[in-house]
């Protein structure tokens, strides 16, 4: 167990020099200056270089680089170009929104996936499980920010149950703060619950007909203790990695979720810190969710050990 | 109903009234919805016109103001003296004023500013406003002096701009997170990505604003606005995004919709130096093909002015030259034959992020077509616009609004974008800028509208609307848009 951690773990450094490297050049490569979008259009030149001057702009990319690495490195995600606080600073208050709706999200998902993939597998060909896949395909193929759209309509314009967006912060009591964000999670849920059912009902499904599957019938168990004590656990690791990309995906993938709510999270960030060319947030950010892909990645490959003894052995 | 019963519930209607009349009566907060949210608060610092709808005269104030119908009005000082020659401007400043941190706003905190923003290292995006300054003095706590190199006709107007409001020694450092100025409001919190509030500042040198507190909630996606508006989760949306919806709210009689003007003039600008828009007649042939009315309609729904030249319509020197370049594209084809491109040419159309431009985009690539003229259009992020286009002159036609008032005089600077290099405009400019005299000045700017558009610079499409929507018991929130500013001074809810 121990080798194939430090394994992982191995893996896991050297994605990140690379990503860092990778991110860097990218964000080189995007033409347009910080410091002329800032001032506008009227700027005269020499305004335009004491601003660059001030933001470390003139230094050479090697430097930048470095200087940004060596930051990071060190927990110092650097100073926003455009807002002029700690990066640092800026991306709390936003996994404050983007973290707990991941996971609200994400809840809701596993909430609803497995016990409607779990009967589906269970009543293979039933009319149950008919429905199933016919509700779960209708779920992938609807798009998100519509659903969210038509709630907003029903459930703010309409009824008034709850607010049309925005997202009170978490000053103002667990309960409103939730609430808020109650119809993004439905919505980024839909799709991701779809698709987490269809895959743990296939998946249930192959381990059912597995052999290890009849000798557990021949030794007596009934065919709920078997899927119960056998099927489940060996089903659960196509599960796991579907639960491992989808959380990435919430956590940066939700920005038009996040437009639609007006909510002030990560994906809205990065997306202003663009269009704005505040280089360094964008750089930080982005680091930051490769950082949690690939920690993501690396605790579900733990997982996997943890549910299949045979990949700590083999490793 | 027994007669108990009917009491009872007469009790409870009536109550349920009270209630609601009172909760109502205590109104005294407004949230305003907007699509942009600012990078920081120091309106000194930057060029983006969301500063200063937060922070200007609300948080800030300046020497003068700008008033809702763009007249230039005493702020900070309450009077002032101009020398003979015109070069000394002798301010008188209201005295018992303090900035929100407590300490006292005195001439000494106008020389700071005024420094600040003509420094060499200073970053003010509009450092051209301060260029003719020679010094500024303290002569006493009340009275300051400021020295012209020579007689600037727009000083008052200039000084009245978001970049030139005062600001405190003390309070500099932290400016662009917690903006400490002498406004009717305080600065009171920022949750970034989300809103900024303010609230009245009861200590106010002028008279009090009438709401408590103010509430700016940022909302990008026009869909989502469309929702926080029939929601009543704002009480306006100022500079409502999406023209499509306002008939939907003009019918509903909880909303105000206000359509009013802007200091937008939104040209089709041509690059004047590229051949072969060298050619005056080629540009004419351009502007000739130009349908302003479709344009309007198309991109924006109705809403925008058509004009002729780089002027507000609704200033009173404004000369309406549209005549000088009538929707005819017959004879735009014949201007382009004789200018020897009987068949046209192809030529690059670069479109910035905003609707007009994008919409209008379409709407002109097909009426360009329609002389021979092909384009090829490129959508590009402002970063990507700034680099390509304004300062590469990497473009042939490019749509643009020009946002900032009074800005004729960018066709005197012959590096600006678009390139347009003429003596004879160039001295004109100068004339200007240190005529005092009013009448003349109306005469010299008539003058400047004219040449730029008998040259036909650039493709002059029309005035940027304002279009807002209220809630129909708000008053006092500005319908013209003088300068990028959401007064909130002299807002209050009606009944």
């Amino acid at each position: 167990m121990l080798t194939y951690v430090t394994k992982r773990l191995g893996s896991l450094c050297l994605s990140l020099i690379v990503a860092s490297l990778v991110i860097f050049a990218c964000i080189e490569i995007v033409p347009g200056d910080p410091a002329s979008f800032m001032l506008g259009i009227n700027a005269q030149p020499d305004t335009i270089q004491a601003l660059r001057v001030e933001l470390g702009l003139d230094q050479s990319q090697a430097q930048r680089y470095l200087g940004w690495v060596g930051g990071l490195l060190s927990g110092d995600m650097g100073t926003s170009y455009t807002y002029r606080t700690p990066v640092s600073d800026i991306v709390s208050d936003r996994l404050q929104v983007s973290l707990p709706l991941a996971l609200y999200a994400l809840m809701l998902t596993v909430v609803v996936a497995f016990p409607v993939g779990i009967l589906a597998a269970a009543r293979r060909g039933s009319v149950t499980d008919i429905t199933v896949m016919g509700a779960t395909q209708l779920g992938v193929a609807i798009p998100n920010f519509w659903f969210a759209i038509l709630m907003v309509i029903l459930f703010a314009i309409n009824l008034r149950w709850f607010s049309a967006g925005g997202f009170p912060g978490w000053d103002a009591g667990i309960f409103p703060a939730m609430k808020a964000l109650t119809l993004p999670a439905i919505a980024l849920a839909l799709p991701q619950a779809s698709i987490l059912s269809r895959v743990m009902r296939s998946s249930l499904l192959d381990t059912l007909s597995e052999d290890y599957m009849r000798t557990a019938r021949a030794k007596g168990l009934t065919r709920r203790q078997a899927l119960w004590r056998h099927a489940l656990r060996n089903a659960m690791i196509p599960v796991l990695t579907i639960i491992g990309l989808q959380f990435s995906f919430l956590l940066a993938g939700a920005i038009i979720i996040e437009n639609v709510f007006f909510l002030p999270g990560l994906g809205r960030l990065v997306f202003q810190a663009i269009t704005q060319r505040d280089l360094i947030v964008v750089e930080s950010v982005v680091m930051l969710l490769v950082f949690a892909v690939i920690l993501v990645n690396f605790l579900v490959d733990i997982a996997y050990a943890w549910v299949d003894p045979r990949l700590r052995v083999r490793s | 109903m027994t007669g108990n019963q009917t009491m009872k519930s007469i009790l409870l209607s009536s109550a349920a009234l009270l209630i609601a009349t009172s909760a109502y009566a205590a109104k005294t907060d407004v949230t305003i919805g907007l699509q942009l949210e600012p990078p920081h608060l120091d309106p000194t610092s930057a060029a983006a016109g969301a500063i200063d709808q937060v922070v200007y005269s609300n948080i800030f104030e300046g020497l003068t103001r700008f008033g809702s119908d763009g007249a230039v009005l005493p702020g900070l000082a309450k009077s002032w003296d101009i020398s003979e020659d015109g070069t000394v401007y002798t301010f008188k400043l209201h005295s018992g004023v303090t900035f929100h941190d407590g300490t006292s706003f005195e001439a000494s905190d106008v020389v700071f500013s005024l420094d600040r923003a003509r420094a060499e290292d200073s970053t003010n995006a509009q450092k051209a406003l301060f260029n003719g300054i020679e010094s500024v003095e303290a002569v006493d706590p009340t009275t300051v002096k400021v020295t012209l190199s020579a007689p600037q006709g727009n000083f008052l107007f200039n000084m009245a701009w978001g970049d030139a409001v005062i600001v405190a020694p003390e309070s500099i450092a932290d400016i662009k997170n917690n903006p400490v100025g002498t406004g009717a409001f305080k600065f009171s919190e920022w949750r970034q990505g989300d809103s900024i509030s303010l609230v009245r500042n009861d200590s106010y040198w002028g008279t009090p604003a009438a709401l408590e507190s103010a509430t700016f909630k940022y909302i990008s996606e026009p869909t989502a606005a469309f929702a926080a508006v029939m929601a009543e989760d704002v009480d306006a949306f100022y500079s409502y995004p999406a023209p499509e919806n306002l008939a939907q709210f003009e019918a509903d009689p909880r909303f105000t919709v206000l359509s009013g003007n802007t200091e937008g003039e939104t040209i089709l600008a041509i690059n004047n130096k590229l051949e072969p828009f060298d050619d005056v007649r080629v540009r004419r042939a351009v502007s000739m093909a130009i349908d302003r009315q479709a344009i309007i309609d198309g991109a924006m729904f109705g809403y925008g002015t058509p004009i002729g030249t780089h002027f507000a319509p609704h200033n009173p020197d404004y000369v309406d030259l549209t005549g000088n370049a009538p929707f005819d594209p017959e004879a735009a084809k014949a201007l382009l034959a004789e200018a020897g491109y009987p068949d046209g040419f192809t030529t690059t159309l670069k479109l910035p992020p905003p609707s007009y431009a994008r919409r209008g985009g379409e709407i002109i690539a097909a009426q360009l077509r329609d002389i021979g003229i092909q384009t090829e259009i490129s959508n590009l992020e402002w970063a990507q616009w700034l680099e390509q286009a304004f300062r590469g002159y990497d473009f042939g036609l490019t749509i643009v609004s020009h946002t900032e008032p009074m800005d004729i005089g960018i066709y005197a600077r012959p590096e600006y974008y678009f390139q347009y290099d003429n003596a004879e405009f160039q001295d004109l400019i100068e004339v200007l800028g240190v005529e005092n005299d009013p009448a003349t000045r109306s005469e010299l700017l008539r003058q400047a509208q004219t040449i730029i558009s008998e040259d036909y610079v650039n493709g002059y499409l029309f005035q940027l609307a304002l279009t807002s929507v209220v809630n129909a018991k708000l008053t006092g929130i500005w319908k013209d848009a003088p300068t990028q500013a959401i007064d909130l001074t002299a807002v209050s809810w009606s009944e």
